[in-house]
């Protein structure tokens, strides 16, 4: 083997050790890269009282009220847990019912999460508007696109 | 396919497209700017914003290409001692910083009306603010050095440390919660993104290329003179 390709060889070799060692790292972390939990993820029992945190998932149908013009009640859900959240401040635009948010805030009680923050999250489907309302027109309008 | 590698012959190849690269770039950017602007229809969800797309998305994935090749060349240049790798780590290191810093202002300005926030620290945006930090690094570390040989050395011993990020980059979306969406394009399933909005975004993606490459020509030739006038 000529010189060049040991050099070779062991760049590469380096390279492949330098990143599993990263990614190990990142694997074992991954709870803190996380930038939410989602409801199910979180285990009543071990909730603390007023901890920020951030959790997501999708804001529950017919679950948003208005309480007041600026303070709002819905729940976010994985389709598995649900939490209830109060918010006084401002929504995002996207913010609406069947949509992904993230929220942050902390569990005031075991039941109720008050929202410091609200971020929308919006999906990788990419459509234009004038389909959606064929869609809808001819009966295909399917709700995942939501 | 010399030219990948030998700056005489390059220099050669450089001379022959230059001009063709620059043309092709201004009629890609014309075209691409009407379809991203006039032609393309409002996102059912995003309306107009879904327009910042057509100049993130290109300069997101121009920001990680960059880097790949500044990758290649490094093992080639390492392992095969071939200073033209070393050139192109020079050369391009500032596009790329460029490409990346054009992707971070447009993300910010795209997740403000959207997700309400300009900045967050989940992993896509900070492994992408990484990559921000890791070109500049990059860049003074090639400013910094008196002695070239041990500089070029270490620079590209730097790139391949910091090509670990590139994965981490791509799979973050997978691996984490984000609050960044998902990949619209990938080749393992058909896009979830409708014809009329990936036109333009195709269109806009080979004229970053293009207008890249113009850019790259010209920092490559004028690396190699003053190599040859052994100025640094």
């Amino acid at each position: 083997m000529s010189l060049r390709f040991q050099r070779l060889l062991l760049i590469l070799l380096t390279l492949v050790i330098i990143l599993s060692a990263v990614l190990l790292i990142l694997y074992n972390t991954r709870e803190n890269v996380s930038y939410f939990y989602t409801p199910s993820e979180i285990n009543k029992p071990d909730i603390v009282k007023n901890e920020t945190i951030r959790i997501g998932g999708f804001v529950e149908n017919n679950s948003f009220n208005k309480i007041s013009s600026s303070s709002f009640k819905f729940k976010i859900t994985d389709e598995k847990a649900s939490i209830l959240v109060i918010f006084n401040g401002i929504l995002p635009d996207l913010f609406r019912e069947g949509q992904g948010a993230v929220i942050e805030g902390a569990f005031v009680d075991n039941d109720i999460f008050n929202a410091t923050n609200v971020f929308a999250k919006h999906d990788e489907n990419y459509m234009p508007a004038s389909i959606k309302e064929d869609l809808k027109d001819t009966g295909y309008w399917n709700k995942k696109y939501k | 396919m010399k030219f990948l590698v030998n700056p005489s012959k390059f220099n050669k190849f450089a001379d022959n497209v230059f001009l063709p690269v620059l043309i092709l770039s201004i009629i890609l950017f014309s075209i691409g700017l009407i379809f991203s602007f006039y032609l393309s229809p409002d996102d059912y969800q995003q309306g107009s914003t879904v327009r910042i797309m057509y100049v993130h998305v290109p300069s997101a994935w121009l920001a990680l290409l960059t880097y790949a090749i500044m990758t290649v060349y490094s093992i080639v240049g390492l392992a095969f001692r071939i200073p033209f790798g070393f050139i192109i780590n020079t050369a391009v290191a500032p596009i790329g910083a460029v490409f990346t810093l054009i992707c971070i202002v447009s993300g910010s300005l795209w997740g403000k009306p959207m997700w309400g926030t300009w900045w967050v620290w989940d992993a896509r945006l900070t492994s992408v603010a990484i990559l921000f930090i890791i070109y500049l690094v990059i860049i003074f570390m090639n400013l910094s050095f008196e002695n070239r040989i041990v500089r070029e050395k270490v620079v590209a011993i730097f790139v391949l440390v910091g090509s670990i990020n590139l994965p981490i980059v791509k799979f973050s979306v997978d691996w984490w919660n984000t609050l960044h969406q998902p990949a619209t394009i990938s080749k393992l399933s058909k896009p979830s993104i409708d014809p009329s909005m990936m036109i333009p975004l195709i269109v806009m993606t080979f004229a970053f290329i293009m207008v890249g490459l113009a850019i790259a020509i010209l920092r490559i030739k004028s690396e190699i003179i003053s190599r040859k006038s052994n100025l640094n």
